[in-house]
Parts: structure tokens; C-alpha cells; sequence
């Protein structure tokens, strides 16, 4: 940038509640940096400008695009990717019941939706239908036609809220 | 066989659990050790002759490794040859160059490779090759570039790559037995395949020399071509093929490969190369535009009497799979009717546009569009029921296509049309400037690769000593679950649970070649190769325990990891016990399963006739649409897809399938269109190329008919591509049924709804 030499420094980032150490430059996004820097590979690249949503990751609860942050934005605040919304030893209902429902095909988009979702019912455990279209409609996905996912959001809503 | 346990169960596929865990590992998702980053130069000219190329600071740049021109290209001119072993000849093989030679042809044409340390310098370093042009004439309308003296888009070759024709009977006579005739131009975009994961690729060279690509692509074989680019063997190059984030026939031409095997090959080191965006948008294949001008002729009771077409579609600025798209239209130019006299010419051209090739349904959805427009035009001539008139054309079981091809297995359409229609229900009420319409349409979708490509299919199945079982094939997985159904199959035939199988997919190295995942074939293909091999092992299994357990193997039966007496002596033996005693007297627990499609050669290429595929799926869509007549937005309110797929293996993915491509249909039909204008792509990214989001679609309504009656396993058809073909046609009919006005061009934006409404 501008010829000059840059000075990165090392920042503190807490992901899927673990802090972690990494050196990044100015002008690193949060997206760059975790796939690039801490090979967080389940956040995934569509298209690096905020059109598609598959970097989607939640920043304290907040579903961003990860492509849009720099990573020094993202100091200090907690960072939830897939890898942290549940395992398959402790599945979260949401992939549990994208899983059984056939919400997935390529998955590329998966876990932008699920992230996406996640936040939706953290703020709303019962939505409607349109709340939930809503919710998703950042998230692209050239596959499934949504159905399956927005059913899939609708039934967690349900086992969640009963739960 | 008894009943069926596993197939045409709704069971979750093991790809779609690692998926929701952010485990699978796409392309780009793979790092090496002294990993480079490879970038293409791309052309900034529709037409312009390269005067000279400086490479020389882009080289001097501390951390480039290597920069690549076509003269670094060992045999830099290629034949696409798309996967298939059987050479064709007759001009379905295209010459394309790697990087552009003294010419470039289209705007985002690959000039030169970098290959550099980081992808910052890889950017810097493609900024400092200095590229001469000298811009030349351009053509850029494929009817335009028909004519004699318009600029040759290679020169000293005509523009028109291919003339195809398909005749039968005589078309005046029919036109003059007509009570009524339509007649039309119908007008198709170029459509981006829009997969969220960009094209992407990573290889290396490993001990022995071999160039291993691990890539996004729905053809491994591409293998071949590479290794004949870079003059080497063909064993010296394999790829590896990743989990894809979509294709849609947009990863079945050759992407990153060659690049990829170039700069490795050069530099010795690992390099990734990711298209952006806007790359991808820019510089790789469409599906084809085509202006169709149809004629269709009736009898006052809807009998159809003729049918003439003339088809010119866009072959962007290198051949591809221009002539093979070119060749589906014409044999569903006419579509599943009865038609005693037809005539279609079509034409696939060179233009100076970004080339086109495959695009999910592969020339049928363009034909579609025109033939579906013109039965409801005839309807309403006639005053018919749109479903009356098709009920009374579509042809039946035992029937010929115009092409001569006989319809050998069930064609349902009465049924997939009545099906669909009763699926509306109750109409929405209309309210003030919303006014509701809606309009059918159907369509047929061959599945299975042309028959003159002698398509084949290898997979091994092996039983473990444990009695898991291992399947390797080469398929290719891009999202419908080509992988998994291979699963599905081995756990049905082998009785173990689907838990207990691992495929391993998609290496030229290890799996047996599997073809490519085109032409709705996997399933079909795959799935009747692993069929096959299963039911080796499970002979072998049943005749040993048949002995073990001094009874007749037919009576005998394998489930839940049992040898089952299916006469109910309650006698049963484990299956680990089986193998165990089939291993230890030297029996084969693998087998590889070798599936042959029908094989049948091209006597001559110009006309089409005869039999040209396996078999067809036949489908309908209906839809319900909105329009505001003020704003000429249109929403889709509902959309019922009934297609008879013969038998769901998975019927969950068969749903999915259905779902997504009606949804992909839609796109095509309201919004999607990559607009070119003087070669220049004016929608680069998502926020110009609008496809579908959350908030734009109905919730698809899927019925599945299962005649049973496919040529894939358990009488299985194909649906991937099927699932999209009629969508945009029962669009166009339904916002006719609602405003009274036909539109003629996709897609149906806004802008042409409130024209029209103007215009009425």
C-alpha cells in the first residue's frame, strides 16, 4: 500500500471460544487470515465481496461476512465458525436436522446458512417462515432451491424451543 | 432379489454429515509446503493481434518464480476431447489454445501465467507484462456472423462451426394441412453456472516426476488432455478430484489443470491457483444464447401437423462443446410430440463473446423455452386447455421422436401433466395491480451420454475381512450425491449398512476411470457398474454359504450382515463368517463392475438421425406466478415439478435434485442473464448476476412418478438435468395467463413486462 513497507502485528483472536495468536498485516480480512493464516478451511471463499455469504462466520452472535472484516476489527470479540456450532460427538440440532432433512448437496454454502440460522434463533427461537428467508437471504446456495434449509431452520425451531 | 431395504429410503448421504461439520476439504482448501500462487493475464480485447509481449520486469520481481507464455507451452494447441475415449471426428472436436498465440479472441482470453511467492506479487508481477495489441475488427451477433464478409473470428475458417439438420416428412405439407399456425423468434441469454465455489485447483510434482492436480472438476480425465499439452505420457499426470461446491457442466471443460500442470511443471513447487470471481465470470464458459425462430402448425382438434425450427446459438470465441450442445437441441428441438412433418436446421457459431459450452440441461432448456411457448400460442388459437392440447400430442411408449429414435421405456407425461396441474389447488386471489396466472409446461431430458461416445463405466467393489465394504470409482461428486447412491447401491445388493461402506472417489491414479459427472450420467452409468460388481461379490458370497450352510444359494439372502434363509428355516449365517471362508479358499471379494452403454456409430454427422441416446426423463412444471402490472415484478407463488425418475434411489436426493433445479430453472426464466456488450461482460459479479435468493423462491412442490422403467439400476432414471428444462417456458405461460402479454426473450425482467403491458 502506497509503496511503503507494512507493519503487521500480532493479534489475539478468540475462535470457537480459543484464543489464538496470529500475525497479520493491516489490511488482512478476518477471512484472509483464517484461511490463509490459521487454516480455518471451513470458512469458506465465493466470492471475496460480500455478495454470496459462504464466509459468513458470527462475530459475538453476529452473522458477518467474513470477506468484509479485517481481522484487527475482529480482535476481542468471540468468533464462531462451523467447527464450533457443534461436532459430530455433540451435533447441534441445526446440523443434526440439515443432515437428516437433505438440506445438503454441494455443502459449500452450509456453513454460512447454518451460521446464519444459528444467529436468527439465538435472537428469535420461534420465527416465521419469512423471518427465516430473511435470516438467509445472504447466504446464496446454487443447489437445493432453499426449501430444504429453510424447512431444516423451521424444524430446529421447534426441537430447540422444546427443549 | 426380495423387497428392497435400502433403496427408495430417505436416508441422509455420508458426504452431506462431513459437509454440516465443515470438514470436507474443497479445492482451495488444501495448502502445501513451498506453495506457490499461480494468476492468469487475461486479454482486454474482444479481437486484437498480439504484437509483442514484455515479460521481462514481471519476471525481475523478487518472489516470481515463473511467468508463462504461449511459446512455454509444449503443445500449446489442443483438441477438447472432454473426457470420452472414443474419438469422434467430424468437427465435434475443437481446437482451443492454452495461452493465446498471436491473436486473442475474447475479452478475459488467457495471455500469460505467473507463478509467485505470495498472490500479492503474483497480482503485481501480471501488472508488469506489458502486452502489445493491436486491436481487430470484432463480430458479436451469431446471425450477423453467419453472413459472408464479417470478420472471421478465426481466421481463414468460417464462422459457422456447425450446421445440423432433422428432417421428417415434409414440412409445407403439414404447414398446409394446418388450421392454425404460430410462428415466432424466441431469444435466449448467456447464463452464468453460478457454483458458490469458484474454480480451484492445487498441484505438485511428487518423487517420481508425476504431475499430480488436485482440482474441482466434474472430468478427471482431463488427465489426457493435459499430459498432451505438456507432451508427456499420459500415466505421468493424474488428478485428483475434490468434493466440488457445484458444477452444473461449468467443471466439465478444462479449468485451472493445465495451468496448474505448466507452472508446476516449470517451477518444480506446489502451486494453487483460485479463480476470482469476476474471473470466473469473465473468462469461463456459458450456457449458450440462441435465437430460435419456430413455426408449429395444428389441426382445429390440436393435433399438431408440423413443425419447422431454425436454431442459431453462440459458440463465444472457441468451439468447445458448441456442435455436441447444438447436437441435444435438435433431437428435443421438437419436443415430446407427435409431429408428422418437421424440419430443424441448427447452427452453432463463432462469435467474438466469451465461449459457451455445457450448461446444466444442455441445449434442451434453450428449445424448450420456444417449443412449450409455441403449444400454448396454439392453444389459445384454438381455444383449447394448454394441458388438452398436450395431452393429445405427447407421444407415447413404442413411439418415434422426429429423429427416428423409438422411445423404448415409459414416457408418463399424461400423467406428470395432470399430476402437476391438480397439484395448484385453490388459485391465489388477485388484488388491485397483482394479477395471478398460471401456465404448465413439460418437457424431456435425455440422461446417459450420446451413443456414438461408447460411454463406459468402471467400479470396484471389495468386502473387507470384517465385512465393511469398500467401493472405488472414479466419479466425480458435484453435489447431487453421485457418490453416495454408489453407497446405497453396495449396501442393498451386499446387506450391510450404509454406515459400514466407504467410497473412495475421483482419482485417475487409484479408482477405476468412471467417466465423467456430465450428461446426467453418473447414476446411471456408475450406479449400474457398482450394480454389477456388488452382485459379483455377492454370488461368490451366497455360493459358499450355500455350501457352509448345505443349502440352495437361491433361497438364500443377505441382511443386516446375515446369510439369511429366506424360507424361514431360521438357519442363518454371519456374514463375516462368509468372507472369512471366501478368503480363506482364495475366492475373489472384489470385483471391478465394467458397464457398457448401448454403442451405436455416427454414419453421418449433418443429419441427425436415428437412435442418439440411452433413454429420455420426462417431466412437467407448473407454475404460479404474481405480476404486478405497475411495477412488472413477477414472484413465483407456486412451482410443482412431477417428473417420473423411474425409481428414486434416495428419494431425498432425487427431492433436492428436483427442488434445486426448478429453482435454477427460475433463475433462467426471471432474473439470470450475463450481459455482453461488445464482448465486454457488464455483470462481473453477484451483485449484477442476480440468481435467486431466499427471498425469491416458492417452496418447489416435488412429485415422483416411478415407472421403474429406467435404464439405470433398479430401473432408475436421471434427474439432475431433467429438473431444470421446463421451468422458464411454465413461467412465460403462466405471466401470459395472468396479463395477457407473451414475452418472447428470457429472462422475464421487469422492464419487458411493463414494455409489453405499454405495447398490448
Amino acid at each position: 500500500m502506497n509503496g511503503k513497507k507494512q507493519t503487521g502485528k500480532e493479534v489475539v483472536l478468540k475462535i470457537n471460544g480459543k484464543e489464538e495468536k496470529v500475525f497479520c498485516q493491516p489490511g488482512e480480512t478476518l477471512l484472509y487470515v483464517l484461511r490463509n493464516r490459521l487454516y480455518r478451511t471451513e470458512v469458506k471463499e465465493g466470492c471475496g465481496k460480500g455478495d454470496c455469504g459462504a464466509c459468513t462466520v458470527l462475530l459475538d452472535g453476529v452473522p458477518v461476512d467474513a470477506c468484509l472484516v479485517l481481522a484487527y476489527q475482529a480482535e476481542g470479540k468471540e468468533i464462531l465458525t462451523v467447527k464450533g456450532l457443534g461436532t459430530p460427538k455433540n451435533i447441534h440440532p441445526l446440523q443434526k436436522i440439515f443432515i437428516e432433512n437433505g438440506s445438503i448437496q454441494c455443502g459449500f454454502c452450509i456453513p454460512g446458512q447454518l451460521l446464519s440460522a444459528k444467529a436468527l434463533l439465538e435472537k428469535k427461537p420461534r420465527p416465521s417462515r419469512e423471518e427465516i428467508k430473511r435470516a438467509i437471504s445472504g447466504n446464496l446456495c446454487r443447489c437445493t432451491g432453499y426449501k430444504k434449509i429453510i424447512e431444516a431452520i423451521e424444524e430446529a425451531s421447534e426441537k430447540i424451543s422444546h427443549q | 432379489m426380495t423387497e428392497l431395504k435400502i433403496i427408495g429410503k430417505k436416508v441422509p448421504r455420508h458426504d452431506a454429515i462431513e459437509k454440516a461439520f465443515g470438514l470436507t476439504c474443497y479445492a482451495d482448501d488444501f495448502f502445501m509446503p513451498g506453495m506457490l500462487y499461480g494468476k492468469v493475464l487475461r486479454s482486454q480485447y474482444p479481437s486484437a493481434k498480439i504484437v509483442s509481449i514484455d515479460t521481462s520486469k514481471a519476471v525481475r520481481l523478487k518472489g516470481v518464480k515463473a511467468v508463462l507464455t504461449a511459446k512455454d507451452v509444449p503443445r500449446n494447441e489442443s483438441v477438447t476431447r472432454f473426457g470420452q475415449t472414443h474419438a469422434m471426428g467430424g468437427g465435434f472436436e475443437g481446437l482451443y489454445r492454452v495461452l493465446a498465440d498471436k491473436k486473442v479472441h475474447f475479452m478475459g482470453e488467457a495471455v500469460a501465467l505467473v507463478a509467485a511467492e505470495t498472490e500479492e506479487i503474483a497480482e503485481r508481477a501480471l501488472r508488469m507484462i506489458h502486452v502489445e495489441y493491436q486491436p481487430l475488427p470484432c463480430i458479436f451477433d451469431p446471425v450477423e456472423a453467419m453472413k459472408p464478409d464479417t470478420p472471421q473470428v478465426e481466421e481463414g475458417k468460417p464462422n459457422i462451426v456447425t450446421h445440423f439438420e432433422v428432417v421428417k416428412g415434409e414440412v409445407e405439407e403439414g404447414f398446409a394441412e394446418a388450421d392454425v399456425i404460430v410462428e415466432h423468434t424466441y431469444r435466449v441469454p448467456f447464463v452464468d453456472h453460478a457454483y458458490i465455489e469458484p474454480e480451484s485447483g492445487l498441484a505438485w510434482l511428487d518423487e517420481s516426476g508425476v504431475i499430480n492436480i488436485r482440482v474441482s472438476t466434474q472430468v478427471i480425465e482431463h488427465f489426457r488432455t493435459v499430459a498432451d499439452v505438456l507432451d508427456l505420457p499420459h500415466n505421468r499426470v493424474r488428478v485428483i478430484g475434490t468434493y466440488l461446491g457445484g458444477g452444473f457442466g461449468g467443471k466439465e471443460d478444462i479449468t485451472v489443470e493445465t495451468f496448474l500442470a505448466l507452472l508446476t511443471s516449470r517451477t518444480g513447487r506446489p502451486v494453487k491457483l483460485t479463480y476470482t470471481r469476476e474471473e470466473s465470470i469473465l473468462s469461463h464458459s456459458k450456457r449458450h444464447p440462441y435465437v430460435m425462430i419456430y413455426k408449429t402448425g395444428a389441426k382445429r382438434d390440436g393435433r399438431l401437423t408440423s413443425l419447422q425450427a431454425k436454431l442459431v446459438s453462440d459458440a463465444g470465441a472457441y468451439v468447445y462443446l458448441s456442435p455436441w450442445v447444438l447436437l441435444y437441441s435438435m433431437v428435443n428441438a421438437a419436443g415430446p410430440y407427435r409431429i408428422p412433418h418437421v424440419r430443424v436446421d441448427g447452427y452453432t457459431v463463432l462469435t467474438n463473446n466469451t465461449f459457451t459450452s455445457a450448461n446444466r440441461g444442455f441445449g434442451a432448456p434453450q428449445v424448450c423455452f420456444a417449443y412449450e411457448s409455441q403449444m400454448d400460442e396454439l392453444a389459445k388459437q384454438l381455444k383449447m386447455d394448454p394441458v388438452e392440447i398436450r395431452k393429445i400430442n405427447y407421444l407415447r411408449k413404442g413411439e418415434t421422436l422426429a429423429t427416428g429414435q423409438v422411445l423404448e421405456h415409459a414416457v408418463a407425461l399424461r400423467e406428470t401433466t395432470e399430476k402437476a396441474f391438480q397439484a395448484f389447488g385453490e388459485c391465489t386471489p388477485g388484488k388491485g395491480n397483482l394479477k395471478i396466472g398460471r401456465g404448465i409446461a413439460s418437457g424431456m431430458t435425455s440422461y446417459g451420454r450420446m451413443i456414438f461416445l461408447h460411454d463406459t463405466s468402471r467400479s470396484y467393489v471389495s468386502i473387507e475381512l470384517d465385512g465393511s465394504v469398500t467401493i472405488r470409482a472414479g466419479v466425480q461428486d458435484i453435489g447431487g450425491g453421485q457418490a453416495s447412491s454408489l453407497c446405497h447401491i453396495a449396501a442393498e445388493v451386499l446387506g450391510v449398512p450404509l454406515e459400514d461402506i466407504k467410497v473412495y472417489i475421483a482419482d485417475t491414479a487409484l479408482t477405476p476411470l468412471a467417466g465423467t459427472t456430465t450428461a446426467t450420467r453418473q447414476l446411471y452409468m456408475s450406479g449400474n457398474a457398482t450394480l454389477m460388481a456388488a452382485r459379483e461379490i455377492r454370488n461368490t458370497l451366497l455360493k459358499k454359504a450355500g455350501e457352509m450352510m448345505k443349502m440352495d444359494p437361491q433361497r438364500l439372502d443377505l441382511a443386516d450382515k446375515e446369510v439369511v434363509d429366506t424360507q424361514g428355516s431360521g438357519k442363518n449365517l454371519s456374514l463375516i463368517d462368509a468372507v472369512k471362508a471366501c478368503a480363506s479358499d482364495g475366492l475373489p471379494l472384489y470385483h471391478v463392475g465394467l458397464f457398457k452403454a448401448p454403442f451405436r456409430n455416427l454414419t453421418q454427422y449433418e443429419r441427425i438421425e436415428g437412435q442418439v441416446f440411452p433413454d429420455f426423463t420426462f417431466g412437467t412444471h407448473a407454475a404460479e406466478v404474481a405480476v404486478d402490472e405497475e411495477t412488472g415484478e413477477i414472484q413465483v407463488l407456486k412451482l410443482i415439478a412431477c417428473f417420473d425418475v423411474g425409481r428414486a434411489i434416495n428419494p431425498s436426493s432425487v427431492e433436492g435434485q428436483l427442488e434445486g433445479g426448478a429453482i435454477y430453472g427460475m433463475g433462467y426464466g426471471l432474473m439470470e442473464e450475463v450481459i455482453m456488450e461488445k464482448g465486454v461482460t457488464l455483470t462481473p459479479s453477484f451483485s449484477e448476476y442476480l440468481l435467486p435468493t431466499s427471498m425469491d423462491v416458492p417452496d418447489v412442490e416435488t412429485i415422483l412418478i416411478e415407472s421403474g422403467e429406467g435404464v439405470g439400476p433398479f430401473g432408475a432414471k436421471g434427474v439432475g438435468e431433467p429438473s431444470v428444462c421446463s421451468v422458464a417456458p411454465a413461467i412465460c405461460n403462466a405471466v401470459y395467463d395472468a396479463i395477457g402479454v407473451r414475452i418472447y426473450d428470457l429472462p422475464l425482467t421487469p422492464e419487458k413486462i411493463v414494455k409489453a403491458i405499454k405495447e398490448k
